[in-house]
């Protein structure tokens, strides 16, 4: 196992309370930064240390916390985006859940580094447990004098709050979310103004993901460069990956930038290789926006390197023969995938988390759920499937929000690499009458099923 | 005329109190999770009224928040709420046994509600808990790595003690 910077003191019983915590080296970073520190220098560190967000985009952290309107009169606000909801992705709620304190940890050094006076971290609704935990982690902040007025003495106040959002994917994206906790629908916003001018009640405002703002902990502890030291390029640091799917091992596994793919899968330190030992067929390696990748381009680029877990190896090809690492919500398909089935499950969800602003994204969304039904169940046509790449292309760029492009991506990737299987089922729709087809008989490339038949 | 309990009342205005002066609509969703949950598990009109009448907002702004988001239940639902995730990853791991279990076991469809209105089958989009499939929902509560034999357990488990989320117990207060 590679170094640990977040999930190092997981096992630590009680962990989750102050005392526990504290113990082990917790709130360190307030200390430092707060005592020795000038707001500037602590983003400085950041900028350091390459930390890129761990939200999905992976735009660097430092650079963010620096474009924040300083000169404005207004107060600025850190905003922790815990909405977690983009399927295959559960790491942000294992962090909340078994240490706490380390999430507030990040929002309180944060926070200093922007001058935020108050803080919110938005959660989704539905991990309405750990607000409780949340609740309670900082009411122990709160009594042990880190957060509230003139923190360890200094001249330095915050108050933080969590926020419960109500159940819409879509309030993950920076400004619907922002749009939530102001209490209003989640519509995102057009962008310019970024929230960095013109965020939370129109104030200066920086969202983060919550392994992003935990990240701040070791990059203020050890320093920026010794963070930079781990990783590959601007891959730097240590990610959390969420492992779903078929394999021996799922849940949620801290990596050093730059471990193997291959290693990652089958290595007994990781995901422990294949649920019951069949062969991969495909794997969505960053949440579900991202393209799907067939076995031999996940595991190799398309020049016949190893593919690597660093946003740039894994995004190496574009999207002909790419992916991208996105939020790190790695899902795992042996043979008994139906690809088919798989995509018109993802693109129900997309079409049911549009907001509904853009009509190419709620129109779009819609057409292609219908589609992806329609040959699902055995009554496409041929045409169907060049319809849908012709439906994610007008979507795809012309939207407010990248809703729109994450819903079109996994249909294009999933069609340019598995074209065989969606002509499979319009061609043969008896062989697909139950349901679970492929569950029971894995998919034969058509070539096979002629020396089949 | 319905009333929070006196507990609600003053976590409602402790949640308020959370957000600058005259920014007060953003206490809106806490206190719509504070209102289903008080009112029987869903939001009616009049549920929705008197939210708008706490925080001095219109009821129309009330409506339009409560209609765009999926936890919030804008008609009856059992007594345990079952949200089963359908999701890719949780559909991987038999997400589809799972619904047509439940569907059978209590005779219902999705959508649905038990005849003895204990049981609420819905489907819902995934839930961050990926790799713990199939899993539901009940409460604030997450059921995970699910098998038949869980699930049995589990109904039975809930139908002699309904379990509803209740976002006062998020703040240690018991009701
Ligand atoms: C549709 C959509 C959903 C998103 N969901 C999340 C989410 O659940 N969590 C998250 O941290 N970022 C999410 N993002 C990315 C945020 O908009 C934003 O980039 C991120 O919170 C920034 O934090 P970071 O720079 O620390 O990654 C989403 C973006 C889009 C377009
Ligand atoms: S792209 Fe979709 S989700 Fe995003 S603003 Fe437009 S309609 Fe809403
Ligand atoms: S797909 Fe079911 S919890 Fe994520």
């Amino acid at each position: 196992m590679g170094r640990q910077l977040l999930l190092e003191h997981i096992a630590e019983p009680g962990i989750e309370t102050f005392a526990v915590y504290r113990k082990k080296g917790g709130y360190a970073s307030v200390e430092k930064a707060l005592k020795t520190m000038t707001p500037d220098q602590v983003t400085e560190e950041v900028k350091i240390s390459g930390l890129r967000g761990r939200g999905g985009a992976g735009f660097p952290a430092g650079m963010k916390w620096s474009f924040l309107d300083r000169k404005s009169e207004k107060p600025r606000y850190l905003v922790c985006n815990a909405d977690e909801s983009e399927p295959g992705t559960f790491k942000d709620r294992y962090l909340m859940e078994k240490i706490p304190h380390l999430l507030i940890e990040g929002m309180i050094t944060g926070s200093y580094a922007l001058g935020a006076k108050t803080s919110y971290i938005y959660i989704r609704g539905e991990y309405m447990y750990i607000v409780g935990i949340l609740e309670k982690a900082i009411d122990e902040a709160y009594a042990n004098g880190f957060l509230g007025k003139n923190i360890l003495g200094t001249d330095y106040s915050l108050d933080l709050y969590v926020h419960p959002g109500a159940g819409a994917y879509i309030c993950g994206e920076e400004t619907a979310l922002l749009e939530s906790l102001e209490g209003k629908r989640g519509n995102p916003r057009l962008k310019p103004p970024f929230p960095a001018v013109s965020g939370l009640y129109a104030s200066p405002t920086v969202v983060n993901n919550v392994e992003t703002i935990a990240a701040v902990v070791p990059i203020i502890n050890n320093g920026g460069a010794e963070y930079a030291k781990i990783g590959i390029g601007k891959s730097t640091g240590t990610k959390l990956i969420s492992a779903s799917g078929h394999i021996k091992k799922p849940g949620v596994y801290e990596i050093e930038l730059g471990v193997p793919v291959e290693e990652f899968i089958y290595s007994d330190q990781y995901c422990g290789g294949m649920l019951t030992n069949r062969p991969l067929k495909a794997v969505v390696a960053g949440g579900s926006s991202v393209p799907i990748l067939p076995a031999d381009l996940i595991l190799k680029t398309a020049k016949g390197e190893k593919r690597l877990m660093t946003y740039e190896s894994l995004s190496d090809g574009g999207f002909v023969s790419g992916s991208m690492l996105g939020s790190g919500g790695f899902i795992v398909m042996d043979d008994t995938t139906c690809i088919v089935r798989n995509l018109w499950s993802f693109a129900r969800f997309y079409h049911h988390e549009s907001c509904g602003q853009c009509s190419p994204c709620r129109e779009g969304t819609g057409w292609m759920e219908k589609v992806l039904h329609r040959i699902e169940h055995g009554h496409g046509h041929m045409g169907d499937i060049d319809l849908l790449v012709d439906v994610a292309k007008k979507i795809e760029g012309n939207t407010i929000c990248p809703l729109g492009d994450a819903a079109a991506w996994p249909v294009a990737s999933a069609i340019r690499h598995f074209r065989e299987e969606f002509e499979y089922h319009v061609k043969y729709p008896e062989k697909i009458k139950n349901p679970k087809h492929f569950a029971i008989e894995p998919f034969l490339s058509e070539k096979k099923l002629e020396l089949v038949n | 005329m319905i009333e929070f309990s006196k507990e609600a009342m003053e976590l409602a205005q402790r949640i308020i109190k959370r957000y600058p002066e005259g920014k007060h609509k953003s206490a809106l969703l806490p206190i719509l999770h504070l209102a289903q949950s008080e009112f029987g598990g869903w939001l009616s009109p009049e549920t929705m009224d008197y939210v708008a009448g706490i925080l001095n907002i219109k009821p129309i702004e009330v409506y339009e928040v409560a209609s765009f988001y999926s936890m919030y239940n804008l008609k009856p639902v059992g007594k345990c709420l079952l949200e089963v995730c359908r999701t890719g990853p949780c559909l991987l791991r038999g997400a589809d046994d799972v619904v047509s279990y439940i569907g059978n076991k209590l005779n219902i469809k999705p959508g649905e509600t038990s005849a003895d209105g204990m049981f609420t089958l819905k489907t819902v989009e995934c839930l961050g808990a990926c790799g713990y499939a199939p899993m539901l929902q009940c409460g604030a509560d997450f059921y995970e790595n699910l098998t038949e034999e869980k699930l049995d357990l589990l109904i039975e488990k809930l139908g002699a003690q309904p379990e509803r989320s209740t976002y006062l117990k998020s703040f240690g207060v018991n009701v």
